[in-house]
């Protein structure tokens, strides 16, 4: 107790505030983030919501478990706010009468279709670095370690919050993604992070979606 | 009022070389001949031919006679044509009075760009820093009349004369041949005995006029500024067209690069100074007349969404659209066209506004998008009224999203292009059934069933099945 009475408290604050010091609670210096617009999930991310900057991985078993409503209260707030979000290389159609009722504002939500993956991913990491777009989906389908790599600079470059969709068995691979979050379906979905820059991935799993 | 002229002495040997790609050693044994079939004459010719004695007027075999490794061609009228009309919209960035009435001089009103560009000196230096870079063999000189300006730039290059009184003395001691007299006057004049301008000044007027008629007093009126010179003005046109010619044939698209610099640069110069932007272009690559008779050449389009002139950024356009369309035969010329330009607006920033990333606005970012991935591969969505899932939505451009009037049953983010058959049964029905029967006023008719349902997987799915309830399923979304 000595010790520490004798160091002003500023010099703690900004050894606290540097970003190499790990705590074990959620640390609260300063991270970009847009909220999730999902209470329970914003509770146990580090930042209190997806983080600025940053690729966002989201793992799923199939289609129609959840996964873009995961997302879409976050680019209703960015295109809300007219920022512009793009969709690159969705699997299906985008489908305006959804999108509009739940808040997003079509004249910022664009999107990309490209014949190869590899134009794909081209597409995505432009629009990341371009630093006009708040939020950039891709479904990456054969996505690399170094195409990874790739579209977290770009994201860090052009802070943008970058998705990416991928297939739950991508799960068992490393990923440079500072976030990844697996979704499980069977009586309803549930959710589980299992990597998060910044604290511990919390154990236990949050319900996304009821069953029934 | 006070002209600039720019004199241009090698015109035809600039304008060639601008032409070639890159300055190889045959340049420097090249000739300008005339285009007289019989009796070739050297119009101009290379520094090192010239020490050889090789001189403008001489026979092509003479020249050949001084100079035996010559190298010949035949000057193109036009091609110098191209270039005095680049230079005078290259001039009217820094002036709104430019005259091409000159056929190897640009003349040029200074006296009002002072204030904006800075006194003669500097304004000097800098013209003959990107004359310089243009590649452009020049003269300069500036009095209060056109004809002096032209006459002092022939005899001193840099002169500067600021008032009449000056221009006068300035005139007098120069030959009568820089004068741009009739070649005949000069001729009779020297044959008087006269070689200087204070002597043909000295004579009696009236005397003057009864010999060689009111046209060379009229013109010795306007050298020294005694008598207005009207002189026609250029008007920057509203189209670009450049073009590049190459000796060899280029297969790749990676060697079209450096003169496609060249051709956009040449663009972005030519938009500055005439203050516009560019929206729409194109990148002409033209084959072999003789081996492709037939091909066409081949035009590629680029578009963009908001007026631009900056060069990096039309280059880089550029570049994308050659790389998603390689080369269909080997090319021999190299265009860039771009007609009716658009007013350019700068997009503001704020000063405040700490922008990330490449700091590119949106256009920007969909015309790199469209260039390499195609034209309509970027897209925007809107609602459309229409009870039918299938016609609910649509594919816009530009137009503003309106707000639908309809407010319907649940309705998934994700819809398949056509309904796939349903693996298995679902697992549990969770709204519906929503019946939609429309469509019977345009032939699209349908009459279904839509439901939410779970899959054994736990998907959420919309789905549907005719009506009566007895026909399969088949899968039309997902609730992702």
């Amino acid at each position: 107790m000595s010790v520490l009475a004798a160091i002003p408290d500023s010099a703690i604050d900004a050894v606290l505030r540097d970003p190499r010091v790990w705590r074990g609670a959620a640390n609260e210096h300063e991270v970009a983030c847009v909220p999730s617009g999902h209470a329970a999930l914003d509770a146990i991310l580090p930042h209190r919501g997806w983080t600025q900057g940053a690729m966002t991985e989201i793992l799923f078993d199939a289609d129609g478990t959840g996964e873009l409503a995961l997302v879409l209260p976050a680019l209703a707030r960015l295109t809300g706010q007219k920022r512009h979000v793009v969709l690159v290389a969705p699997p299906y159609l985008p489908y305006a009468p959804a999108l509009f009722v739940s808040g997003i504002d079509l004249g910022y939500l664009h999107c990309v279709e490209a014949s190869a993956d590899a134009q794909a991913s081209w597409a995505a990491e432009q629009c990341l670095r371009s630093g006009v777009c708040a939020a950039v989906l891709c479904w990456p389908r054969q996505a690399t370690d170094r195409t990874l790599r790739r579209l977290q600079v770009a994201a860090e470059f052009g802070n943008a919050l970058g998705f990416a969709f991928r297939p739950a068995r991508a799960a068992a691979n490393p990923s440079p993604a500072p976030t990844r979050i697996r979704l499980q379906a069977g009586e309803g979905t549930h959710l589980r992070i299992l990597k998060c820059r910044g604290a511990n991935p919390p154990a236990r799993s949050i319900p996304l979606r009821q069953a029934g | 009022m006070l002209w600039a002229a720019l004199l241009l002495p090698r015109l035809g040997l600039d304008a060639l070389a601008r032409s070639v790609p890159d300055a190889d050693a045959r340049m420097q044994q090249l000739a300008l001949v005339s285009r007289d079939q019989a009796c070739p004459l050297i119009v101009d010719a290379m520094p090192r031919v010239r020490e050889a004695g090789v001189r403008r007027g001489q026979t092509l075999a003479a020249a050949q006679a001084l100079f035996p490794a010559l190298k010949t061609a035949v000057r193109d009228p036009a091609q110098e044509c191209r270039l005095r009309e680049l230079l005078a919209g290259w001039a009217y960035g820094y002036s709104s009075q430019v005259s091409l009435r000159e056929d190897d001089a640009i003349l040029i009103e200074v006296g009002g760009s002072f204030s904006l560009f800075g006194p003669w000196p500097r304004l000097e230096r800098r013209w003959r820093e990107e004359l310089n870079a243009l590649g452009i063999t020049h003269r300069l000189a500036v009095a209060p009349t056109a004809l002096g300006a032209l006459a002092l730039a022939r005899a001193q290059d840099g002169a500067l004369v600021g008032n009449a009184a000056t221009l006068r003395q300035a005139l007098d001691a120069l030959p009568i041949g820089h004068a741009r007299l009739d070649p005949l006057v000069v001729e009779a004049l020297r044959g008087m005995g006269l070689s200087r301008l204070r002597e043909v000044y000295a004579l009696p007027r009236a005397g003057l006029i009864r010999r060689f008629g009111a046209a060379l007093a009229e013109h010795l009126d306007r050298l020294r500024g005694a008598a207005p010179d009207p002189l026609p003005l250029y008007r920057p046109p509203d189209r670009f067209h450049a073009r590049m010619e190459f000796d060899h044939e280029i297969e790749s698209s990676e060697t079209l690069r450096f003169p496609l610099h060249r051709l956009v640069g040449d663009l972005c110069a030519f938009l500055t100074s005439r203050d516009g932007g560019v929206q729409q272009l194109a990148i002409v690559l033209e084959h072999d007349p003789l081996q492709f008779r037939q091909r066409a050449p081949t035009r590629l389009a680029i578009g963009l969404q908001s007026p631009q002139r900056d060069a990096r950024t039309i280059f880089e356009l550029c570049l994308l659209r050659l790389q998603a369309s390689p080369v269909p035969a080997p090319v021999r010329a190299l265009g860039v066209q771009a007609e009716n330009l658009p007013p350019f607006v700068p997009l503001a920033r704020d000063l405040f506004d700490e922008a990330r990333g490449a700091q590119l606005d949106w256009p920007q970012l969909a015309d790199r998008l469209h260039n390499r991935l195609g034209a309509d591969a970027v897209y925007a969505l809107a609602v459309a009224d229409d009870p039918r899932p299938e016609h609910a939505w649509r594919k816009r451009s530009i137009a503003p999203a309106a707000a639908p009037v309809r407010r319907p049953g649940p309705r998934p983010g994700w819809l398949l292009r056509r309904p796939l058959p349903l693996r298995g049964e679902p697992k549990r029905i969770l709204a519906g059934p929503e019946r939609i029967e429309a469509g019977w006023w345009d032939g699209g008719d349908l009459r279904r069933d839509y439901y939410v349902i779970e899959t054994q997987q736990g998907q959420r799915a919309w789905a549907f099945r005719g009506i009566g309830g007895e026909a399969p399923w088949l899968l039309h979304g997902w609730f992702a």
